[in-house]
């Protein structure tokens, strides 16, 4: 089995090496073959872990011994548990399928290699963060996931708007690192250790330790590790308010965007949490803020998700307020759900960024929702997908998201903590939100009147740029897009259904996940629940599936029954479509106060230390003065021999007076 | 153990008596010549060094390699050298470099080609005897001797300004020196002896314990250099040839580091705890003040030399917290500065090389043009930021570990290079290196050849080794390290 551990991560390696390194030797059928084996044995392999995880074998154990500091020794190694195995599974099979898509969305891009090289090294990078047994491990694979989102964000290297958007989603991710590394510091000095069951075991003996931070004030040691290691979440997992890298990563092409933000890399930090509950429950300080956090998140950014047209910035915003879901979950100690719904989200959110990229390509790359309409006509496999995936994410009854966000918001409201009313709040009023934007993309896309014959061939260049020619009516995508289309509206279909159980009162989780006996909110969610059909039937007299209905119906109305009735809203209600369009004003802030004050800072300390205190005054200054000293004693030896003569009969002069009168 | 063969004299002596011989071969008819010799020089004192680490016995915290014998009998002056777990790696990393430097200036250097290669070379030998050597006129001899090579490259081969530069950097570190020398006469009068290692257990009392501190800071600091006698440095790389600030940049730089290892903590234990607030003031000034002036550096050279500046901080942190992560981080971070900086500043002579421009603003899309470069540039830039899997990880991880120990919040102000290092170095990898072309010089450039090839080669398995298995580097100082700290947790009072 240990080798099949190690297979898992390195299969994806050794393709990412052999195309990244090779692939201008072996050529593009080569590197994606390559990589696409290299993931799907990792897949194969993932599966049969499951199995035998499934069979009661965890594991934990160490591949090398990476680093000692003094005594300390800092390992590389695998945590194989439920936890482990249900992400490993969800990684290898989305990224499996995004690799099978790229063939057809990257075919024309001279960086096709490049690419595939990329895809698989980000499996690897997430992978180790998944399966590490430590800190150390987790935080490479954090920053290594970092690393190739950067790279892809920035992959067409020559937009100006795509190497800003991965500069910045790499800095701001900096900035959530920054604390997650604070974090994980403390967790050495007052654990001794990064392994995770050394530190989970020894967690409840710290539960009442405390620091002083600033001045005399304490603080409960295991809020401040929390809140510093949620910090790190909040950049990885894009909450407020580090959460303004994500929409502009969108520069990327789609199938990384599907890939990396959505299904799997931004939910590094749900799962991070998840795995750190043991920590997390013994710090309700810090579970308030997680879920106030993901309330903000959740609430805030659909509505941002209902003003934007780009069909991927709809699905960016959506995928933020998912994001923000599951953060609630989280905070109301609800880790089983969150990842549920981790698992739900990475299907159908992947679903509906693929088949974005469908219709993009059926578009001739154009992203624009308002120049769409119609294309169920033209695209009837990306359509039905299309549809499957929105009403998996606005939670109808019986399909994958339904389950989850139900639990999610069930979870809350058991939940007593600070803020569990606001977070109600939220992710009730967030599913009305949720359905309405999802649905105006929807209607705009595949139904309606057929706007595109006005803009085909001309005008606004997409986002994504693929080669393809220009011109003629759009066309439904080869096999290999349609193929992970429709591998994928499976799962978004049936996982709920089927998962919902094991999850619910089957105790899946056992040990991966600990929920302490004061937060009962999973065991009353284990309670109230009697079978997935029931749930489901049940939830028809509940608000939410109404306000979900409302949503639908509201932008049916709006959006292609009285088309005319969005126009008016937004010039009567102008103020308000400013601030969501200028997305609250956050880029503009973070532009202007820490990237603007961070180089007039700079520029100051420069020009006003460095150069005019240190080196014009003090070290040039000495220089000057000592040139000058110098230069007075240069008139004692002027080589003219009156001059000495004369001084000499001055000082005979002086010496006789002193002489004389002594 | 020793193989009979006085290793440490020939790491010493093999690259200065290949220089010399470098230097024989005279004009520039014969450049091809000085070129072979110098790189069969530069390998060969490689090789002498190489047997330093697979025979170091790392059980051992004391002396290894001992060679003793006397020099200037009426002073007690001796001819000592020996390498623990904190000064074998750095004759390596010396090594190493000189290899690299010799590569780097094959073609580039036109000029006075024996001459260049002969300083390099016998700067190689003369650094790797101050990291040898175990008597303290030796050792000054030494630190003094390295300037002149130095001096000389940056004055005869460096830029347009090479004069300004060169007098800066060679007085700014001469009389920080002297100071040293002062207090190495003072040391003697007491002990009756240059020998570093009685130094060592020479009772002083605190006010002598001061003095000699200072004296020993104006040397070390200003090599190092420390806030805010740093403004040599940036001048310096600017003016230097590559190779030139290649070596100041790798090793130079650690040298004054070093010297705070070998002298100013176990000599002065009493005052190096008392002033450790001091010390450690000034490198959280280094990192976070310089990490921003870096931020607005038109001049690649001049960012990359603030950026040495801002890890040097973390060197001078790491040694100050008096704790077994801190100084065993910036042991490492002393030798993955050497690889990263290396490789940064290559990377620009590459640039400079085909463009002669050191300005970002001359850039902007030089990957479509040069790909394989594109690829190391951003894997140094990485590492540069300190992403973990790249040496560049290790050490600052381990200062900020040690530092959080010692206090919350100098870690809190270290652990602000994840930010700042990586907007500095990323936004300059963005104007550079991403973007369309900007100008018809970017359009002609051409990739590297295959000996640049080579020498960013070796430099990223150095880079990626050292991030994925760092066991092997400190694995060896662990003895040493603690023997130091527990010394210096001694009161000498």
């Amino acid at each position: 089995m240990q080798k099949l551990y190690l297979l898992v991560p390195l299969a994806p390696l050794a393709g990412a090496a052999i195309a990244g390194l090779l692939g201008w030797l072996v050529g593009r059928a080569v590197s994606h073959w390559v990589t696409i084996i290299g993931v799907a044995v990792s897949f194969l392999a993932s599966v049969l872990i499951f199995q035998d995880v499934m069979a009661g074998h965890t594991y934990n154990g160490s591949v090398y011994t990476w680093l000692t500091m003094g005594d300390t020794r800092l390992e590389i190694g695998f945590l194989i548990d439920r936890l482990t195995t249900l992400m490993m599974l969800v990684v290898t099979f989305v990224s499996l399928m995004v690799h099978i898509y790229t063939i057809g969305y990257m075919q024309e891009d001279p960086g096709y290699q490049r690419f595939f090289s990329y895809i698989s090294l980000f499996t690897f990078s997430m992978l180790m963060l998944v399966m590490s047994n430590n800190f150390v491990q987790l935080f490479f694979g954090w920053e290594a996931v970092g690393l190739v989102s950067y790279l892809l964000i920035g992959f067409w290297f020559t937009r100006e708007s795509a190497i800003y958007a991965n500069l910045k989603a790499f800095l701001v991710n900096r900035v959530g690192d920054f604390g997650f590394l604070l974090g994980i510091g403390l967790v050495l000095a007052y654990f001794g250790s990064l392994d995770y069951a050394t530190v989970f075991a020894r967690a409840p003996e710290m539960a009442n330790h405390t620091i002083s931070l600033i001045g005399g004030q304490t603080w409960p040691l295991l809020t401040v590790i929390c809140i510093l290691l949620f910090v790190g979440a909040m950049g990885k997992s894009a909450q407020f308010p580090l959460h303004v890298w994500l929409p502009d990563s969108m520069e990327g092409p789609t199938p990384i965007s599907a890939l990396i933000h959505a299904a799997t890399m931004v939910t590094a930090g749900i799962f991070m949490v998840a795995r750190m509950s043991p920590l997390f429950e013994l710090s309700e300080t810090a579970l308030s803020l997680v879920m106030v956090i993901g309330a903000i998140t959740a609430l805030f950014m659909g509505f941002l998700g209902v003003i934007q047209n780009d069909i991927k910035r709809v699905v960016a915003y959506s995928t933020l307020s998912q994001l923000g879901y599951m953060t609630v979950a989280l905070g109301a100690s609800a880790y089983p759900v969150a990842i549920f719904h981790l698992m739900t989200h990475a299907f159908f959110k992947a679903l509906l960024f693929l088949a974005a990229g469908s219709v993009i390509i059926g578009m001739h790359h154009n992203q624009d929702i308002r120049h769409m309409g119609g294309l169920r006509k033209y695209m009837p496999i990306t359509w039905i997908t299309s549809l499957i995936g929105s009403l998996a994410l606005i939670g109808t009854p019986f399909l994958a998201g339904f389950y989850s966000k139900d639990s999610i918001i069930e979870a809350v409201g058991l939940s007593h903590l600070p803020g569990s009313g606001f977070a109600y709040f939220a992710v009730v009023a967030g599913v009305f939100v949720t359905a309405f934007y999802s649905f105006r993309m929807y209607f705009l896309v595949f139904h309606g009147t057929e706007r595109f014959r006005e803009h085909l061939g001309h005008g606004h260049h997409g986002h994504d740029d693929h080669g393809h020619g220009h011109g003629g009516e759009p066309h439904e995508s080869p096999w290999v897009v349609t193929f992970p289309l429709v591998m994928l509206a499976i799962p978004s279909a049936l996982i709920g259904y089927i998962a919902i159980e094991p999850l619910m009162v089957g105790d899946y989780f056992q040990s991966a996940i600990h929920i302490a006996g004061s937060h009962p909110a999973v065991e009353e969610l284990g309670k109230e629940f009697h079978g997935a059909g029931a749930m489901a039937l049940h939830a028809v007299t509940t608000l939410p599936f109404w306000l979900a209905a409302a949503g639908v119906g509201l932008s049916w109305f709006f959006y292609l029954k009285r088309t005319d009735i969005p126009g008016k809203i937004q010039a009567r209600f102008s103020v308000i479509y400013t601030i969501l369009d200028r997305k609250y004003g956050f880029d503009e802030f973070n532009d202007w106060f820490f990237a603007g004050g961070a180089r007039m800072l700079g520029r100051s300390l420069w020009k006003g230390g460095d150069v005019a205190v240190i080196d014009n005054f003090f070290v040039n200054g000495t220089a000057r003065l000592v040139g000058r000293i110098s230069g007075w004693a240069r008139y004692f030896q002027s080589g003219y021999i009156f001059h000495y003569a004369f001084a000499m009969i001055i000082g005979v002069f002086v010496l006789m007076t002193l002489f004389v009168k002594g | 153990m020793n193989a009979g063969l006085p290793l440490l004299s020939l790491v010493i002596w093999v690259p200065i008596a290949a220089g010399v011989a470098v230097l024989a071969t005279g004009s520039d008819r014969n450049a091809g010549l000085a070129r072979v010799l110098a790189l069969i020089g530069a390998v060969a004192g490689l090789v002498v060094s190489l047997p330093l680490y697979t025979q170091f016995d790392a059980a051992q915290a004391g002396m290894q390699f001992v060679e003793i014998s006397p020099w200037i009998e009426t002073f007690k002056i001796t001819y000592h050298l020996g390498v623990d777990g904190i000064s074998m790696l750095f004759i390596l990393l010396t090594s190493f470099t000189t290899v690299l430097v010799v590569l780097a200036g094959w073609k580039v250097i036109e000029k006075r080609v024996a001459q260049y290669m002969a300083a390099f070379l016998i700067m190689s030998g003369l650094m790797n005897g101050v990291f040898a050597a175990l008597d303290g006129i030796l050792f000054y001899v030494f630190w003094e001797a390295m300037l002149i090579p130095m001096f000389l490259a940056i004055g005869v081969w460096g830029g347009p300004n090479r004069v300004y530069a060169a007098v800066k950097f060679f007085l700014y570190t001469l009389l920080g020196s002297l100071l040293m020398l002062v207090a190495f006469i003072y040391l003697y009068s007491k002990s009756g002896t240059f020998e570093i290692l009685d130094f060592h257990r020479l009772p002083l009392s605190m006010t002598e314990q001061v003095l000699i501190f200072f004296a020993f800071f104006m040397a070390f600091a200003v090599k190092v250099p420390m806030w805010p006698v740093h403004t040599w440095l940036p001048d310096a790389h600017v003016e230097a040839p590559t190779g030139g600030s290649v070596v100041l940049a790798a090793i130079m730089l650690k040298v004054g580091a070093y010297g705070f290892l070998r002298f100013s903590l176990p000599i002065a234990p009493d005052a190096s705890h008392a002033l450790s607030g001091f010390i450690i003031t000034l490198s959280l000034i280094a990192v976070v003040y310089i990490g921003l002036v870096a931020l607005v550096q038109a001049d690649m050279k001049k960012l990359i030399a603030y950026s040495s500046i801002s890890h040097m901080g973390f060197v001078t942190l790491g040694i100050f917290i008096f704790n077994t992560y801190g100084l065993e981080g910036a042991l490492v971070q002393m030798v993955s500065h050497g690889f990263i900086s290396a490789a940064m500043f290559l990377c620009v002579g590459v640039l400079y090389d085909r463009m002669h421009s050191r300005q970002i603003a001359d850039y902007g899309g030089v990957a479509n043009r040069m790909p394989i470069f594109a690829a190391f540039f951003m894997l140094f830039a990485m590492a540069n930021s300190g992403l973990p899997a790249t040496s560049g990880f290790v050490g600052e991880f381990m200062v900020i570990m040690g530092s959080i120990k010692a206090n919350f919040w100098y870690a809190f102000l270290a652990a602000t290079t994840l930010i700042f290092g990586a907007a500095y170095t990323l936004w300059m990898v963005k104007r550079v290196v991403f973007g369309a072309v900007a100008n018809e010089h970017v359009e002609q450039l051409k990739d590297i050849s295959p000996r640049e090839f080579l020498v960013l080669g070796l430099l990223a398995v150095a880079v990626l080794g050292m991030g994925l298995y760092p066991l092997p580097f400190t694995e060896v100082m662990h003895q040493s390290v603690s023997n130091l700290l527990s010394h210096v947790a001694q009161s000498k009072i």
